[in-house]
């Protein structure tokens, strides 16, 4: 069982996050820069599949020559080697693009499973699955709070906000992870040096067959035009309980449509 | 405050990401309740075990992570400061392993990854309830019996006291003073070894400390560290190395604090404004800061020193003085910071502030610690440079 687990990096969630103002992109060289929360369930996924039937899993990232730090953290978590696509030519790629090269780069690995966070603390597109099922040809099983995999078949819970379908494709397959699937393991240090020794193999746009001018901001299928900072705190609504505290809250939230 | 840090190469980086992960996530959710409720938290051990922060800075052919004293200190500091009992039992550990690693037969040494690895858990027993300062007044006694030790005693102050998988204990062989003594490991399941009640302490109640009881303890020969009467220097090797580790967990104490207080001091406001804009308090927090500070700086000094093969003795007992002193203060300082609140059980501070007070007085008090660096100044000496690669 081949495994390749898309990983990205991106400003940590708990920290300040900001766009650069000269083109609107996500300012990510003054970021704390950290791997996308919702993936390390996907490797953990990965690592949990191959520790039961054998294989490899890769990771594979695109991202400026930052990512690296992204990289290191799922090889000490156990993955076997990286591919790591890295061009200034990329900077500013929609999410179209971005699934254009990461195809490409797919395309150059074997594989028989894909697995991806469904979604990222940053742009929250959540479309990449099915932009790459769409490219590869192969079935998505998005959404999964829980994998099987039977033979050649995948199976999946797909979480909803009432409950889970089930869902099932034949292999190969990408698959998308919530964080409800498991738990992942933390890095060790043996883990940590291990990882200092598995292969990170760099890639260009070149290197995937990819004319530069295709991808990048110039032309971005969309692209933010304009933002603003959140405005600031209000003074709230301060209740005073005269005996009637309970229904000036109810009637509170019922104007705000939160009740 | 955030941490600045320099360290020697990217794993050691990437070691410092994990360990803050895990305080984060593993042991500061949990500290503030496991210290109330006086409880061991033997699984975080395990744990911490398993991510390979137990043996850092033990050799790699023995199960250890191969890290110099200055990277594998500031691991501690960053477990410290999300919990103090735990950096202490880290620290305890590692020491409970040092004469193993440094004076162990390679037979002996098979115990070693297991220790290392956090499937077992150590504790060292140096202090009686009479000597605590001067170790060679010991009284506990190894009597040799054929291919087996019997030994009978009391040994004080045990941290992990009834917690621990094996004990590092110190007994006299015979009556020749200071050249009387041994070092064994006793395992914890030994027949007539058991643990008092523990004692009811003032802070780091989330840390098991209690009186280990031998009561003709049964132990075999093989199980002695060293020769006979090397005992005491193996201690007291090992107490260098134990200093430093007092002298990384009182710097995370500190740094635990000042980080609080200057939250505490950004939120709150008095007079319109957040009280750390007010000079009198601004300053306190700057004097905090300096002092978290020096004692990193003192520390890793130390060290250095080590890790250079160089003496660090006075050094270390510098590191623990400075470091312990100075995290009485800021975590005081601390307290005064949040005023009102600080002196609640509501909040950290106080609990930090009765931490702080035994890091004056275990691992070598801090007038033993000036004791050990005004004979070296006695001693005399010339200036060394020595160049670090």
């Amino acid at each position: 069982m081949n495994i390749v687990v898309l990983v990205k990096q991106v400003p940590d969630s708990g920290s300040e996050r900001k766009l650069d103002p000269s083109d609107n992109t996500v300012a990510r060289a003054t970021a704390d820069n950290v791997i996308n929360e919702m993936d390390e369930y996907a490797i953990e996924e990965a690592l949990t599949v191959k520790e039961a039937q054998g294989g490899e899993v890769t990771v594979l990232t695109v991202g400026p020559d930052t990512a690296t730090d992204a990289i290191r953290k799922a090889l000490s978590m156990g993955a076997d080697k990286a591919v790591h696509v890295s061009d200034p030519a990329i900077h500013g790629s929609c999410a179209v693009q971005t699934s254009a090269v990461i195809a490409a780069a797919l395309s150059q690995l074997e594989y028989d499973l894909v697995l991806c966070g469904a979604e990222s603390t940053d742009g929250q597109v959540s479309v990449m699955p099915a932009l790459l099922s769409e490219r590869l040809g192969i079935p998505q099983l998005s959404g999964a709070r829980k994998l099987t995999i039977e033979g050649s078949m995948a199976k999946i819970e797909r979480q909803t906000d009432g409950g889970y379908w089930e869902v099932e494709a034949p292999l190969p397959a990408i698959v998308s992870t919530w964080d409800t699937i498991n738990e992942p393991r933390y890095p060790s240090f043996k883990g940590i040096m291990a990882a200092k020794k598995k292969p990170v193999e760099t890639k260009t746009l070149a290197d995937l067959g990819i004319d530069a001018s295709t991808v990048g901001l110039a032309t971005a299928t969309s692209k933010v035009v304009d933002f603003a900072g959140r405005p600031p705190k209000g003074e709230g609504v301060k209740v005073a309980d005269e005996g009637d505290g309970a229904d000036k809250l109810v009637g509170y939230l019922a104007a705000q449509k939160i009740v | 405050m955030p941490v600045r840090r320099l360290v020697p190469t990217q794993e050691a980086a990437d070691l410092l990401d994990l360990t803050r992960q895990l305080a984060r996530d593993e042991l500061a959710p949990r500290a503030a309740v496991a210290e109330a409720a006086e409880e061991f938290p033997r699984d975080v051990f395990r744990t911490l075990g398993r991510a390979g922060l137990l043996g850092l800075p033990y050799a790699e052919e023995l199960g250890g992570g191969g890290q110099p004293y200055e990277v594998y200190l500031q691991v501690l500091e960053e477990i410290a400061a999300a919990w103090a009992s735990v950096g202490v039992g880290v620290s305890v550990h590692g020491l409970s392993c040092f004469g193993l690693a440094t004076r162990g037969t390679p037979e002996q040494q098979q115990w070693l990854p297991e220790m290392l690895g956090g499937e077992l858990l150590g504790a060292y027993c140096l202090s009686e309830p009479h000597a605590g300062s001067d170790p060679a007044a010991m009284r506990t006694r190894a009597v040799r019996d054929g291919d087996s030790y019997v030994l009978t005693g009391e040994k004080a102050w045990t941290t992990h006291g009834g917690h621990a998988d094996f004990y590092k204990v110190m007994a006299r062989t015979s009556d020749d003073g200071p050249r009387g003594i041994s070092c064994f490991l006793v395992p914890a399941d030994s027949d007539g070894l058991s643990a008092d009640t523990a004692e009811r302490k003032m802070g780091l109640t989330g840390s098991t400390t209690a009186t280990m009881r031998f009561e003709g303890v049964r132990i075999d020969a093989d199980r002695r560290l060293g020769e006979e009467g090397e005992g005491l220097s193996i201690a007291l090797a090992g107490l260098d190395a134990g200093r430093l580790g007092i002298a990384a967990v009182a710097t995370g104490l500190a740094q635990g604090a000042l980080d609080d207080a200057v939250a505490y001091a950004q939120e709150r406001e008095t007079f319109g404004k957040p009280i750390i804009e007010h000079q009198g308090l601004g300053f306190l927090l700057a004097d905090m800061a300096a002092a978290v500070e020096t004692a990193r700086a003192t520390y890793l000094f130390a060290a250095r020193l080590r890790d250079a093969g160089q003496p660090y003795g006075q050094q270390a007992s510098i590191a623990k003085l400075v470091a312990t002193d100075n995290a009485m203060k800021v975590t005081t300082d601390a307290v005064q910071v949040l005023g009102g609140y600080g002196y609640t059980r509501d909040f950290p501070v106080e609990r930090y502030m009765r931490e702080a007070k035994v890091m004056q007085i275990f691992e070598g008090t801090n007038q033993i610690q000036r004791l050990v660096i005004s004979r070296a100044l006695a001693r005399g000496g010339t200036p060394t440079t020595t160049v670090v690669p």
